[in-house]
Parts: C-alpha cells; sequence; structure tokens
C-alpha cells in the first residue's frame, strides 16, 4: 500500500521505523530534538524516545560526528545528522579518519554502523558556504558507502537499509528534494541499497545521473522526446559503490553517453563515471562521454547566476541533442 | 593483595621499558618500519591507569599506545608482531604501532590523529550511558591534545551530558618537539578543564601507585554515575618524539634530569624555566621504575632475588615475541580485502 509522502516525511518514517524496531539506534545532531531537525526529519522523534535517544548537540561537528564513531564500536546505531554538508568538512576527521579506517586497521574486529546524514547541494540563494556538493571528495575514501535518494521512496527504503547496515554511510539529502512528493510503500521489497534505478527507457542515448540531477534529467528526456529523442535515464541512487553493470548494460543498447551532476565537473563525480565507462565500453561507444556539471566557480549569492551555476534542464537537452547530431537533423 | 599488586605494577613497567628498547633496536635493525613512538619515561602512568581499570572498562588510546596494550594483557607477542606488520599482529598487520586494538579486552585502539580520543571515547561513554551500565572509559590524550578542538568540544559534552569517561592526560611538555611553554597559554593542564564542570587534578605520574590510587578512586566514582573526571599525570618521556626524531631541541640536561627524576627540579622548573646542574642531577635519585623498584625493597615487599626473576622473566617475553614476530607470516593482499569488507556480512550490495 503506497502513500503520497514529502521526502522529509519519508525519511521521518524510516527513523521512526528503525528507532521503534532497535532499541541501539538513536539519532544525534545540532538542533534535532526539541526543534524536530532543520529540514523536519526528526519531527517527533524527541517527544516519542526521549533525549538520550534524540540527541540535540553543541555546535561541535568534529566530536559529535566522532561521539557516533565511538558508539558505534560498541555495537550501537548511530545516526548523525550533520546540518549541512559544508559544515561535515569539520567532521572529516571523525567520517575519514575514524569511521572508514577503524573496521579496516583493526583486523576486522570492530562493526561500524554509523549512519551521517548529510542535507546539501545548492539550495536557494545560500551563498557559496552554503552551497557545495562533496560527493567526489567522499567518493575518494574507501571503507565509506554513498547513498544519494532522489526519491521520497529511495529516502526511505536507503535510511532503513543504512540504518541496518554494520558499514559506515553517508547520506546525502538535497536540499531541494526535501519538499517533494512522491509514493511510498513501506511494505515493498526494497531493491539492494546501490542498486542504480532506470528511471526512464530509450534507447538514443543513456543519461546517468544522482540525486536531484536524476529528477531534471528526466524532465529533460521528456522534452527530448518530443523531438523524437529517446533518452534512457538512470538513478545511480549510489555513488560508492556505483552500479556499472546497469550503466554498461544501457551503453550497450544506446551506444551513447550524457552524465548530468550538480557537483563541479572538475575531478568531481562525472570524470569516475566517464573513465569507468569509457574503459568498459570504449568500443561500444560512438561518441565520447559528455558531461553537463556545474561550473567550476564557487555558487553565487545571486539567484540568475546560482541558477546558471549548476545544469537546468534546458542544459541537459542542448548536450543530448548535441550527442545524438543525426537525430536532431531530422 | 598489596604485594600482588606491587608486583603486577613493577612487571608491568619493567616489561614496557625492556619492550620498547627491543623495539628500538629492531627499528634500527630494519625489522620495524614506520612511526615509532615508543613509552620510556612513561610507564608508571600506563601501569598505574590501567591496572586500576577492571575488565568491563573501555581503554582509548593515542600513538603511543603499545605499553598500554601489553598493560592491558595483550600478550607480547601480539604487540610486537604487529609492530613487525604480520598477520599474527593484534591488528592482523594492517594497523601497526600506532593502530592496536583488541576488542575482547575492550582496547578500543589506537588513534594516530592528536585529539581524536577525545571524541571515540564520549562516544563510547554515551553507549554506556544510554544503556544505563556500571562501566567507564579511560580516555589517554597527550599534553600536546588539549590545544586541537576535539579536546575541548568533547569534554563540554562529557561534561554536559555526565558521561562516564575518565580522561588521563599523560603530560610529558612536549607537542611533538615543542615544550608546553610555547604551546600552552596555561601549563598547568588540568586548569585548562576548568570551563567544562568536570572535577580535573594533577597526579605525579612518575608514581605508579599515587596513579594507581587516583585512578581507582576516579571510576569508582564514574561507575557509579558520578559524570567524568580529568586526571593530568605529570611525566616525560625519556626518547624523542619518534624514533625518526632524535629529540635535539631538548636540552640534554632536562633529558637527563628527568631519567632521575626529582620533583624538587620540576618545581623550581615551573618558576624559572631553569634546568638543574650536573651537582643536581647527581643529587637525585632514581626514574619511575627505579623508584618504585627501591621503595618496594625499603618497605620490603620485594626481594632483591624477586626483582632480577622478574627481569629475567621479562627479558625472555620480549624475546620471544621478537623470534615469534620473525618466524610470523606476511599478511595477504586477500586479508586485506577480507578486513575492508569484514561488516558486510551478507548483505548484498547491487
Amino acid at each position: 500500500m503506497s502513500e503520497e509522502l514529502l521526502y522529509w516525511q519519508a525519511l521521518n518514517r524510516a527513523m521512526d521505523a528503525e528507532m521503534e524496531a532497535d532499541d541501539s539506534v538513536f539519532t544525534l545532531g545540532e538542533d534535532v530534538g526539541l526543534y524536530g531537525g532543520s529540514y523536519r526529519v526528526t519531527e517527533g522523534l524527541h517527544a516519542k524516545y526521549g533525549e538520550w535517544r534524540v540527541r540535540d548537540t553543541p555546535i561541535s561537528e568534529g566530536s559529535f560526528t566522532g561521539l557516533g564513531v565511538g558508539a558505534a564500536l560498541t555495537g550501537m546505531r548511530p545516526v548523525v545528522e550533520i546540518m549541512t554538508i559544508n559544515f561535515a568538512l569539520l567532521a572529516l576527521d571523525a567520517i575519514v579518519n575514524m569511521a572508514a579506517k577503524v573496521p579496516f586497521m583493526s583486523g576486522g574486529q570492530f562493526p561500524m554502523p554509523l549512519v551521517v546524514r548529510v542535507p546539501g547541494g545548492v539550495a536557494r540563494q545560500l551563498g557559496a558556504q552554503h552551497a557545495q556538493r562533496f560527493e567526489s571528495m567522499f567518493m575518494n575514501v574507501p571503507g565509506l558507502r554513498i547513498a544519494v535518494p532522489a526519491t521520497p521512496q529511495d529516502a526511505y527504503w536507503q535510511l532503513r537499509q543504512a540504518i541496518g547496515s554494520d558499514e559506515p554511510i553517508i547520506m546525502l539529502e538535497h536540499e531541494l528534494l526535501y519538499f517533494s512528493k512522491g509514493p511510498v510503500d513501506p511494505l515493498a521489497d526494497p531493491p539492494p541499497m546501490h542498486r542504480a534505478i532506470v528511471r526512464r527507457k530509450g534507447g538514443d542515448l543513456t543519461i546517468v545521473s544522482y540525486s536531484r540531477m536524476a529528477i531534471l534529467a528526466q524532465e529533460a528526456a521528456a522534452e527530448l522526446a518530443k523531438e523524437g529523442i529517446e533518452a534512457e535515464v538512470i538513478d545511480l541512487r549510489s555513488l560508492s559503490p556505483i552500479d556499472w553493470d546497469t550503466c554498461a548494460a544501457s551503453i550497450e543498447a544506446s551506444r551513447r553517453l550524457l552524465i548530468v551532476e550538480e557537483d563541479c565537473r572538475f575531478a568531481g563525480v562525472g570524470a569516475e563515471i566517464a573513465a569507468t565507462l569509457t574503459e568498459r565500453c570504449f568500443h561500444t561507444l560512438e561518441a565520447p562521454p559528455l558531461r553537463v556539471a556545474g561550473l567550476d566557480i564557487p555558487t553565487p549569492f545571486n539567484g540568475a547566476l546560482e541558477a546558471a551555476s549548476i545544469p537546468r534542464v534546458a542544459d541537459i537537452v542542448a548536450a543530448a541533442r548535441s550527442l545524438c547530431p543525426r537525430r536532431s537533423a531530422q | 593483595m598489596e604485594q600482588r599488586l606491587f608486583h603486577r605494577l613493577l612487571r608491568d613497567m619493567m616489561l614496557s621499558r625492556v619492550f620498547e628498547e627491543r623495539a628500538a633496536e629492531e627499528y634500527t635493525k630494519g625489522n620495524i618500519v614506520g612511526f615509532l613512538h615508543l613509552y620510556p619515561g612513561e610507564e608508571a602512568v600506563g601501569a598505574g591507569v590501567i591496572n586500576a581499570a577492571g575488565p568491563s572498562d573501555y581503554i582509548v588510546s593515542a600513538y603511543r599506545e603499545h605499553a598500554h596494550a601489553l598493560v592491558r594483557g595483550v600478550p607480547a607477542r601480539q604487540v610486537m608482531a604487529e609492530l613487525f606488520g604480520r598477520a599474527t599482529g593484534m591488528s592482523g598487520g594492517m594497523g601497526g604501532s600506532m593502530h592496536m586494538f583488541d576488542r575482547d579486552r575492550r582496547f578500543m585502539g589506537g588513534y594516530a590523529i592528536v585529539g581524536e580520543t577525545c571524541p571515540v571515547a564520549i562516544g563510547i561513554g554515551y553507549a554506556i550511558a544510554l544503556r544505563g551500565l556500571p562501566e567507564a572509559v579511560v580516555c589517554f590524550l597527550g599534553d600536546g591534545a588539549v590545544n586541537q578542538g576535539t579536546f575541548h568540544e568533547s569534554l563540554n559534552m562529557a561534561g554536559l551530558w555526565r558521561l562516564p569517561v575518565l580522561f588521563v592526560c599523560e603530560n610529558n611538555h612536549y607537542a611533538i618537539g615543542t615544550e608546553i611553554h610555547r604551546h600552552s597559554a596555561v601549563t598547568e593542564v588540568h586548569k585548562r578543564v576548568a570551563g567544562y564542570n568536570i572535577p580535573a587534578e594533577k597526579v605525579d605520574g612518575v608514581d605508579v601507585l599515587k596513579v594507581y590510587e587516583a585512578t581507582r578512586h576516579a571510576l569508582a566514582r564514574i561507575r557509579s554515575g558520578g559524570g567524568p573526571q580529568f586526571i593530568e599525570c605529570e611525566t616525560y618521556r625519556y626518547r624523542g618524539h619518534s624514533m625518526a626524531d632524535a629529540g635535539a631541541y631538548r636540552p640534554a640536561a632536562e633529558v637527563k634530569a628527568h631519567q632521575a627524576i626529582d620533583p624538587l627540579s620540576i618545581a623550581t622548573r615551573e618558576l624559572e624555566l631553569r634546568y638543574p646542574t650536573t651537582a643536581e642531577l647527581a643529587a637525585v635519585g632514581a626514574d619511575n621504575v627505579g623508584r618504585l623498584t627501591q621503595h618496594l625493597l625499603s618497605e620490603g615487599h620485594l626481594e632483591q632475588a624477586e626483582i632480577d626473576a622478574l627481569q629475567a622473566e621479562v627479558q625472555a617475553t620480549v624475546e620471544d615475541a621478537v623470534t615469534f614476530s620473525l618466524q610470523s607470516e606476511q599478511p595477504s593482499m586477500d586479508a586485506a580485502w577480507k578486513h575492508l569488507q569484514c561488516n558486510r556480512h551478507h548483505e548484498v550490495l547491487i
């Protein structure tokens, strides 16, 4: 039975379900308790589970994330909320040097059932310090897994799967998705946490994307269809690991690859996708892979410039056209 | 009981000393490679603190932790083999000198970024408090760590939520190569804790019995819900920061003064920043191991013959650990991958 929910509500339901099922699950972060979370994800949980399981913290990202690491070593299942990805820079030591390393460098002695939930991406005129995308940075850290849900259903499934896992997982939640709506069926069998999903079928080109850009890619595909270009849209859902098989299978049929990413182009997520899929599908591809990406510039405050600094539907449509020249010439 | 305790403390300190000096030897031979931070001079702290902790307490240590692992009861073979990077080491050869872990003994690492032990310890403390268990966490840190943000952030949270953590600062007066008067605006470390509603005291870190008693009292209070505490153990390391560091920034007289430790010299140094003269050095007694030995002899707790036997036993243990390490297998790359994915269980990712 599915129900229409907002993205934040889906996350809230997932938190509630996990906290109810397992009393080793607890959450902590800035304003997750009495306030209910800056994007309402923990709303109502403080009243239901009390302050030890829903803990408002001081503004000390480095140490409260490290607190999560310490608790996870004992088998607790902490869900740390870092208010925005920009503040996660202060918690990098806990995430990169501790969470990603201890299970390995202890010779496999310790679990690390830690989830770090992080809102991020370019929202609406928050300025350069509050509009960053650091996914490629975390991708370069072995030992971390990264989920990037684009829909309420995935947000629900992936958060529950992340909490149930004994490995450290970063959940990157796009700030502009919290109030998007979609069906959530809590009883349906979820796909594996890191499997990509084909959101739209099409044989002329493959668009690989993730998070909010996967939504825009689908809008672009609808536009392209009007011109007779059928784009297959793959929502990666995960950036570590990446489901290469689903991408390669699609490219086998379409022979063209367009990557859409919101992060900065230089050494961004798309660079890894393009490199790996080129290595894997070189003889299949009829054209070099193309990237539509954020500009290599700190996000401008000005609204029009901000919008122009990341991919828009029109940019994706234009890139797809240039990748399929014969079609668009018809 | 007292007799057995003295015996244990002395043995642990001797073992720590002999083990570390032997590790230095193996390092110069090239059998141990990488960073190697040695403990000589600080033995009374590790032995006193960890012997006062119970098996249900957790130990979180930093990168000068070989002796901490030994005192906690990890066999010398496993500690030495980890320094050699062998599969039989306590972290399977994946951690090395700075990353020693033993889950069964609640020895929680082994952290090599200064100040990291504090958040790990409050995390374990938070788990204990949330579950309402009568356990405590011992969090080791050095005087260098008190200038990291994590130290202050973690102390604040520990004080705020009354977490069951005993912070033990091994104040050896040096943040790597920078002497405390040049790295800390307030050189009495325990005074820097004043802002966090955590009782803090200074203990003579050269006197193992004082360290042991202070820790025992603190842990009993913490386990019964008394909230966090802080102990500053004033101590000194005889060697450089690591084997890569000859410690040339320290006057020879200062090192000697501490090797033949004299509480009076510490006091005068605090007041005048003056180093003891050769005559003063000659007048003072033994170092921390020597001091305990003399005390036990003069009080009639131990006979010289027992001390000689202990020394022989400790030396044999360390020799055996070296032989064991040399004969142990190297870990495979397959093992490395297995450790990386140890928590995946049967999870299907894609």
